[in-house]
């Protein structure tokens, strides 16, 4: 059964699960959920189409679902998360910690579509296909999600961007 | 200057835009250093979200996870027995075989404790070697009243060492044995197995200190062990798999 392909997905589907609520245990819970739900409807998927951003969207619907029902994200979000900038510092550590805190600041809307084009690296297209949004939206939220977190992140300059000419 | 667009800034950073279109960004940035330092920092994010979450690929599966099955397949089935032996029986016939674990536990068992005794094998790891590949095939084939394949895994850097046939519950067993450069070796073993043909999940076992994964496609059990990490020994198996179901 092509159904084990479904597998060699889950180290990518836990990564960006985890990065997505940040809890570990949270976080697997999700990707389980989004397995069976896989599974249940893995009749649906189409042979030959991304079985990756096809897991992906299954995992956003879950995610989504999940978010309404229990409102997670935003007690997380307002528990956690103070509205003002880190500080800025040189320590790979705390820069770590800092953009994982300010990533946590985002909208879930927002998050997802950082997480699906940094981390994932996703075309725009595919995140537009896996979170059934138009493209235009995503790149505002893209647009607006990037601003957010380098403000609070201070903007310091640590590498520069090479520019070529 | 052509004004560069707010979406082409960030394709840039994405690395999704063209010969050309990066030339014109390069250009707009060199003359606009604020929209260079943004997107620096927003590099710099992508940079450090990655560094941040990829780790998450090196950790091991959690076995709940591999172990998910479909709701859906068991409800089938439970409707089916119920359909075919009544109401009542098919309520008994449900609790008695529609349960999470529809495979042998005995496979892994069995398929590590070959792969314990035979591996380490300095002068006799297999019977036929893969020199005579053709007839090892063959040979198992006949005896296991299959077609069998031996994978061929060189892409992944293991390269068959040979086979040997084995006595197993459900009589001859064939395995199959590969080995790395290093000298690390896996074995791939084919049994028979009992009752009704079915297809099942890709299951793991820890049995001791050989990881097997193993699943049952029809009448045949496939179990592949080795003593490597698990991510790397489901990367072979799903390579297995893909090559015995083309």
């Amino acid at each position: 059964m092509d159904r084990r392909l479904i597998i060699e997905h889950i180290p990518r589907l836990r990564r960006y699960a985890r990065a997505l609520v940040g809890d570990r245990y949270v976080a697997d819970d999700l990707v389980q959920d989004t397995l069976e739900r896989a599974w249940n409807k893995f009749y649906l998927w189409r042979p030959g189409s991304d079985l990756r951003a096809w897991l992906f969207t299954i995992m956003h619907n879950v995610f989504v679902n999940q978010a309404r029902r229990r409102r997670y994200e935003i007690e997380q979000a307002m528990e956690e998360v103070p509205a003002v900038s880190v500080r800025a510092t040189q320590s790979e550590q705390l820069e770590l910690q800092d953009v994982d805190r300010v990533l946590r600041s985002l909208s879930p809307e927002q998050r997802e579509v950082v997480l699906l084009v940094a981390v994932e690296q996703l075309t725009y297209e595919e995140v537009s296909g896996a979170l059934d949004i138009p493209i235009g939206t995503v790149m505002s939220r893209l647009s607006r999600a990037r601003e957010r977190m380098r403000q609070l992140l201070g903007g310091q300059t640590v590498m520069p961007l090479k520019v070529v000419k | 200057m052509k004004p560069v667009t707010e979406a082409e800034l960030h394709t840039y950073i994405d690395g999704a835009l063209s010969e050309g279109a990066r030339a014109e960004v390069e250009a707009w940035l060199v003359a606009h250093p604020e929209d260079a330092e943004r997107l620096r920092a927003y590099a710099e994010q992508n940079a450090l979200l990655r560094s941040l979450y990829n780790p998450v690929l090196d950790e091991p599966v959690p076995a709940a996870l591999l172990a998910v099955r479909s709701h859906a397949w068991r409800r089938y089935f439970a409707a089916a027995a119920i359909f075919a032996l009544g109401i009542g029986l098919g309520w008994l016939v449900r609790g008695m075989f529609i349960t999470p674990q529809m495979l042998p536990a005995s496979l892994p068992r069995l398929a590590a404790t070959a792969h314990a005794v035979y591996s380490p094998e300095v002068r006799h790891p297999v019977e036929v070697t893969a020199n005579e590949e053709e007839h090892l095939v063959g040979w198992l084939s006949k005896r296991l009243g299959t077609t069998l394949k031996a994978p061929k895994l060189a892409p992944l850097g293991y390269e068959l060492v040979g086979g040997r046939l084995l006595s197993g519950p459900q009589g001859p067993v064939a395995q199959f044995m590969y080995q790395d450069a290093r000298g690390q070796r896996l074995t791939l073993y084919v049994s028979r197995q009992r009752g009704e043909p079915r297809d099942t999940a890709f299951r793991f076992s820890q049995e001791d200190r050989v990881s097997v994964f193993y699943w049952v496609d029809g009448n045949f059990g496939y179990a592949l062990s080795g003593e490597i990490k698990r991510e790397q020994l489901l990367n072979v198996a799903g390579v297995v798999y893909k090559q015995l179901n083309p």
